[in-house]
């Protein structure tokens, strides 16, 4: 237990919470529960509502409408001092006056916590994302990297049941960034209690670090659900071009509904609930592509070749339509001009209903 | 070497005029007053001129209350500066932007001329009096003090408060938002973020605004002359009676060799003391 403001069991809902600033609305009704213990990413573009969002559940802004809830307590009227809520921030934000031992004890302070017990606390804090050897530290004469987890260190010192972590790895280079996600994964096996709001426009964040993800654009939840569904199934066109920069393919289905058609050629792709002569969107992942003939054959002109590392990124126009396809390192690298033919598997492509994505409407 | 040699010698060359300026409009007028007050009008030099302004009293009432003005001036403005300061910069209220940049066209203005609008408002025949007058019927209004010392310190906290808001304000708009932010979800109420954030922080710019207050009061004389306050009377206010009014020279020049002492002498504080705290 922390002194001061109760700390709550996880979880956190959004309940149809709008915010405006003046007529500009930045978040549109967003509905989203966070079960205790989960880690939700926020996924989206700049602009697109994800930090309102999570400065919502802060209290650093004041919702035009809707609920917050922490546990099953009602925080949208609480100032952000009496929410006990966990925060990091991208810029760090440690207090530069204070050495690391006093910036970890600043909340156990500020809520008043056992004075006796608080050394010990700290430590254990530190010792969670081994800075235990920086107590006497100030953040200056530390890395980025060390800060970030200094930062996370004085969060989850408070042992808040939720933390919120606003692109806590965008200010990292690439490599400090990968061993940083690896640590947050462990640090959530070893805290499962602690619910996290995770926002960030990295897909690879979210997809490493979330149990679920919710994407967002344009003010809007766009869609929501475990990584796996997101890459496999997106519901929407946003999510699949976002989540791993899928193939968007224009199609028309046929009728009886069993095949589309994509600018002449006849695919046979699952069709689900669209009806047929419907005008709908095919969503292929470029690694799903193979290269030579096989079912769903489409042949077309390279327009581009990037090699990386590992892999080819194809790009070939089919019709005029620009398909990707990632293929494995080629000995004999296609070059510009030259003809391919491209293909995919049934099971691997997801048919989206026109105009999918505008969820509300 | 030539050409390093050219450089060596073409160095002092430029520096030579700008000094020689420096000396004869500032040092050297400088050194006369010092010289003076070594000069009793008897003839000769000696230490007599200090020895004599150290004992009389009126020397000592001045230096007394010179500082004791200065310093619950420099206090003043402090605190104000800083509650107005913090207000302007974290509170937010429509033309905020438009008072901070009439703080920047205050510090334009000249001394008096707070002293002089204090005067329309408490002054024996101003608004405050005469409403009082009017209202009561009675002969005379209570507001009397702008010529005791507490009008001066009025006066002086008046003009030198945006003194210090200047520099504070430039240094809240430096300070990372996001501090704030971080410290209020640790479960910090407004008083202990401003007590353990904001005020760190703010140290640097709270010590340099508060000694140039200091330093400024201190030589204050426009303001103390405008109050026309009889019995408040400063280093400065010494110096113009003993210089114009009695025609003591030496004595003139002694007091105000001791006036730039105490500033030269604070000022070096100041800088020791910043260079330590690191700003």
């Amino acid at each position: 237990m922390t002194g001061g403001a109760e700390a709550v069991r996880g979880g956190i809902r959004f309940d149809g919470v709008s915010v405006a600033y003046g007529g500009n609305v930045v978040l549109d009704r967003l509905d989203l529960t966070v079960e205790p213990g989960e880690v939700m990413a926020l996924l989206g573009p700049s602009g697109s509502g994800k930090t309102t969002a999570l400065r919502a559940v802060a209290g650093f802004v004041r919702p035009a409408a809707g609920r917050v809830f922490i546990g099953d307590r009602d925080v949208t009227a609480l100032p952000p001092h009496k929410r006990g809520i966990g925060m990091v921030v991208q810029q760090y934000a440690l207090f530069p006056h204070l050495r690391v031992q006093d910036n970890v004890a600043f909340g156990l302070k500020a809520q008043k916590a056992d004075k006796a017990g608080i050394p010990g606390r700290v430590a254990e804090a530190l010792e969670l994302v081994g800075m235990g050897d920086y107590a006497r530290r100030y953040p200056r004469e530390l890395s980025g990297g060390q800060q970030q987890r200094v930062a996370i260190a004085r969060a989850l010192a408070i042992r808040p049941g939720v933390l919120l972590l606003d692109e806590p790895l965008s200010a990292l280079d690439a490599q400090l960034r990968s061993g940083m996600l690896t640590e947050l994964a462990r640090l959530h096996r070893e805290l499962p209690d602690v619910s996290i709001l995770y926002v960030t426009h990295d897909q690879v964040e979210a997809l490493t670090l979330a149990d679920r993800i919710a994407v967002m654009d344009k003010a809007r939840l766009q869609d929501c659900g475990t990584p796996q569904e997101l890459y496999r199934r997106p519901r929407t066109e946003f999510t699949a071009s976002f989540v791993g920069n899928a193939n968007l393919l224009p199609v028309t289905v046929a009728e009886p509904a069993g095949t589309v058609d994509f600018a002449g050629h006849a695919l046979a792709v699952p069709t689900g609930s669209v009806a047929g002569g419907a005008t709908a969107t095919l969503c292929v992942r470029p690694h799903l592509v193979g290269l030579g003939d096989g079912p769903n054959a489409l042949t077309g002109t390279i327009s581009e070749v990037q090699w990386r590392g590992s892999t080819h990124r194809l790009y070939v126009d089919v019709d005029g339509h620009r398909v990707k396809a990632d293929v494995r390192e080629l000995r004999d690298t296609p070059v510009l001009g030259d003809r391919v033919t491209l293909h995919f598997a049934a099971h691997d492509a997801v048919l989206l209903p026109q105009g999918a994505g505008a969820s509300h409407g | 070497m030539p050409t390093k040699a050219r450089t060596g010698w073409k160095g002092p060359a430029w520096a030579l005029p700008p000094v020689a300026v420096l000396a004869v409009v500032f040092l050297y007028p400088l050194l006369l007053v010092v010289q003076q007050s070594f000069s009793p009008d008897e003839g000769g030099t000696s230490l007599a001129p200090y020895a004599d302004v150290f004992a009389s009293a009126s020397f000592r009432s001045a230096l007394t209350t010179t500082v004791w003005l200065a310093a619950g001036s420099t206090v003043g403005c402090l605190v104000l500066g800083f509650v107005l300061a913090l207000v302007i910069a974290f509170v937010p209220f429509p033309g905020a932007k438009a008072v901070a940049r009439f703080v920047d066209v205050f510090l334009s203005f000249p001394s008096f001329l707070i002293t002089l609008a204090l005067l329309f408002i408490y002054g024996n025949a101003g608004m405050a009096n005469g409403v009082w007058t009017g209202v009561t019927g009675a002969a005379d209004g209570p507001f009397h003090f702008l010529t005791t010392p507490w009008g001066v310190l009025l006066a002086e906290i008046t003009y030198f408060t945006p003194f210090v808001m200047r520099p504070l304000l430039a240094a809240f708009s430096q300070l990372d938002t996001a501090q704030l932010e971080v410290a209020s979800s640790l479960g910090a109420g407004p008083a202990r973020i401003v007590r353990q954030v904001i005020l760190p922080e703010a140290l640097p710019a709270l010590l340099a605004g508060g000694s140039l207050v200091l330093v400024m009061c201190l030589n204050e004389f426009g303001i103390v002359l405008f109050t026309g306050a009889k019995g408040v009377t400063t280093l400065p206010m010494l110096v113009y009676s003993k210089a114009i009014l009695e025609s003591d020279y030496p004595a003139a020049c002694v007091v105000a060799v001791v006036n730039i002492a105490i500033s030269v002498g604070l000022y070096s504080l100041y800088r020791a003391v910043s260079r330590r705290a690191g700003a």
